[in-house]
């Protein structure tokens, strides 16, 4: 499946705007990152591409926020902390170490949570409740601090999530309980077809933190180094019981809302030019090499690791095996009702060639 | 029901270590909840209650007097009053590994909550493919009968029966209360807990936790041969009273307390019509859409042929809890409650 050949392009363009400061970040991590933008941004193209062939029913693609969601996934313990995330956070799963073909399952509609273990990988089943998931971070927080544990959780939502009275609920209820948790918004600028100046009263997200008694920090979503400086020090913070921390990216949807969607309706592609001028890719790209902390063969080798890492998953979840009928009926509980059971049966029975 | 009750005392003080058999405790459903939850919390670390003004005062119904007294404040706290996020604190506290006993302080303020509830609670372990079980407890004071404000008095249990991934159930006498509230809390499935609020002050004996009937099981409270009555919570008290007059009049009524009305004993509905023939169902909500339809076609189902009769309704009327006066006139009254066994049994 041929994947459009943008990358390599953006990557070298050395007329990049708004550069970054990497100032004492390892190379490793940076590195680490760019190969996760990088990856994350390829198999967001195959996404769609999937979705486009029929195979998945509908993608919600992260295009140009992939610096927002590797920058502060970077930030976390994958030993110790827990992701709650949405439906639009594949490049967290990539980042965090989530098995991706289990994780794109979900996209190809063959479990709405995806056939990876939320539990084990430590990062949540794929939430489309908008905001539904924030408080779940709040309460596995608390629960952390009661058993003394050392790990943090980090709630991913969006500027529309942020009006949601879940997220309120939540946020205030971690500034009483003073929980080791990171509320982190990305603020790609558009709740599906709603602006920011529509959804947030009071100039920002951010700005909110302040009735819920935690810092509100707002970041330049696009910049890695700086979303995991922020995310960091939010990480840091709950970890020594400073208690919540609001971070929000400034980042933006490049892609529409989802491949069902249709942004010309509702943005011109002026705005969507002037984001694309602030890629994070090529942004990061940039500064490697302009620091000179990678050497001349790196972005081809990195591409090619990435394409390869890619066809694999692609090739993972599209041959990846629909589940059994009667797991539509096995997972409902623990201890299933006579009812329930009595419905596989029939079912069982009906099914019977 | 045991006719003859010990002496009242108000804490049950340890088990007889002599060979008698200690005679139960005399406990209001409101101490026997109590109990319960106190038992919970001391055999299992993992056990956690909270809501809205249970940790220092003890709960507006004093439901959990006294725990965070003895449990600490990190076993038993108050949040803030937050419904939905409430009950999203126990997802992801279940998440972590703890069994969450959360109170939503009045049934009509769980409306708040219900798309955590719904989406969230019931949902999870099907959507991680039991990776992540919730072992929640939800406790809801429920119910009307003691002419309450609006919003503190509602019959939530069909919305809840009708969600896949909950169980429910709403005990009748303290004793139930104490049984049906260890076994939730000890059940790796959601559970929704509906407790009557009419009944906790009823006093009654609680045999101390031992082996219970198996999750969905209903009890004959009062045996019967000419027609069965349906109930749980409260109404189960006004079928006894019911079947207490009819007795008067030689009909035998039996009373069939569901306790579960997520999974329903439809076994133990079907055997009870085989013996009666006549079935009359009786709850608190609203008629449309009620459980009581639930109950007439599980007796159609399993015991057409044992009917003599078509199962009757007697319920709240379509309209939402009415205030002070008139609510007594909208929950089943003895009178309704007779004239439809006079149906079944002249039909
Ligand atoms: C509670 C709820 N309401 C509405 C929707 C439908 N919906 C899905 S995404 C979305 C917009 C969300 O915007 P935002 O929070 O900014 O996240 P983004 O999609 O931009 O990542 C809407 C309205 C939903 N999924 N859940
Ligand atoms: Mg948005």
């Amino acid at each position: 499946m041929p994947v459009p050949d943008r990358t390599v392009a953006e990557v070298l363009d050395p007329a990049v705007p708004d550069p970054i400061d990497l100032g004492g970040l390892p190379t490793d991590l940076l590195v680490d990152c760019y190969r996760h933008m990088l990856t994350a941004r390829l198999l967001d193209a195959e996404a769609v591409a999937l979705q486009r062939q029929g195979v998945f029913p509908a993608y919600v693609s992260l295009l140009g926020q992939e610096a927002a969601q590797v920058g502060s996934a970077a930030a976390l313990d994958r030993g110790t902390d827990f992701v709650f995330p949405t439906y639009r956070e594949m490049a967290v799963a990539l980042a965090f170490g989530v098995d991706m073909v289990g994780y794109l399952a979900s996209h190809r509609a063959l479990w709405h949570g995806g056939y990876y273990d939320p539990v084990r990988s430590r990062f949540g089943a794929v939430n489309a409740v908008v905001g539904g998931p924030v408080p779940h971070a709040v309460g596995w927080a608390l629960g952390e601090r009661l058993r003394g544990g050392p790990g943090c959780a980090i709630a991913y939502f969006g500027d529309g999530a942020s009006s949601e009275g879940d997220v309120h609920e939540a946020m205030n209820m971690a500034g009483v309980f003073r929980t080791p948790v990171v509320f982190f918004c990305q603020n790609n600028q558009w709740a599906l077809s709603v602006p920011n100046h529509r959804q947030i009263a009071g100039g920002s997200v951010a700005a909110r933190a302040a009735g819920y008694g935690m810092p509100g920090v707002v970041v330049d979503g696009n910049d890695v180094a700086a979303v995991y400086r922020a995310t960091r020090e939010a990480l840091d913070r709950a970890r020594s019981g400073g208690g919540p921390t609001l971070v929000e990216a400034r980042t933006y949807r490049l892609a529409p809302h989802s491949t069902s969607d249709d942004a010309g309706r509702y943005r011109d592609a002026e705005e969507e030019r002037y984001w694309r001028g602030r890629d994070p890719l090529p942004r990061l790209a940039h500064a490697l090499r302009s620091a000179g902390l990678v050497g001349p063969d790196f972005f081809e080798a990195a591409e090619r690791d990435a394409r390869g890492r890619v066809t694999r998953i692609r090739e993972g979840v599209a041959s990846a095996p629909e589940p059994p009928g009667t797991d539509m009926f096995d997972h409902v509980f623990r201890e299933p009702t006579p009812e329930l059971l009595r419905q596989r049966a029939a079912w069982c029975e009906e099914e019977r060639p | 029901m045991t006719t003859s009750a010990p002496a009242a005392r108000g804490e049950r003080d340890g088990r007889a270590d002599g060979a008698a058999p200690a005679r139960p405790a005399v406990l209001t459903m409101q101490q026997a909840i109590n109990r319960a939850l106190a038992e919970a919390l001391a055999e299992d670390p993992r056990t956690l209650v909270f809501g809205e003004d249970v940790g220092r005062l003890g709960g507006v119904f004093r439901v959990t007097d006294g725990l965070q007294r003895r449990f600490g404040e990190d076993r038993v706290f108050d949040t803030p009053l937050a419904e939905s996020g409430i009950v999203g604190l126990a997802v992801g506290l279940a998440m972590n590994g703890w069994r969450p006993v959360p109170e939503l302080q009045f049934d009509g303020f769980a409306y708040p909550a219900v798309d955590q509830i719904v989406n969230q609670v019931a949902r999870m372990h099907y959507r991680t493919r039991g990776a992540a079980p919730m072992p929640v407890t939800l406790r809801v004071p429920s119910f009307g009968g003691i002419r309450a404000p609006e919003h503190h008095g509602e019959s939530l249990e069909a919305l809840f029966a009708h969600v896949p991934g909950l169980k429910v159930c709403a005990p009748s006498s303290p004793a139930e209360a104490h049984q049906l509230l260890l076994q939730s809390v000890r059940a790796d499935d959601p559970v929704v807990y509906l407790e009557p609020k009419a009944r906790y002050w009823e006093r009654g004996p609680v045999p101390d936790d031992g082996p219970a009937p198996p999750v969905g099981t209903s009890r004959v409270v009062r045996p019967g041969r000419h027609a069965t009555l349906v109930a749980w919570g409260a109404m189960v008290h006004r079928c006894l009273q019911v079947a207490r007059l009819a007795a008067e009049d030689g009909v035998e009524l039996e009373v069939v307390d569901l306790r579960w009305l997520k999974p329903i004993d439809a076994d133990g509905l079907a055997a009870s019509v085989a013996r009666t023939r006549r079935a009359v169902v009786v709850h608190e909500a609203p008629l449309t859409a009620g459980l009581g339809a639930e109950v007439a076609a599980l007796v159609q189902e399993r015991a057409f042929r044992s009917l003599a009769a078509p199962v009757q309704r007697v319920t709240g009327f379509d309209v939402p809890y009415p205030a002070g006066p008139l609510e007594p006139k909208y929950l089943p009254t003895v009178d309704r409650v007779l004239l439809a066994v006079q149906r079944v049994l002249e039909f």
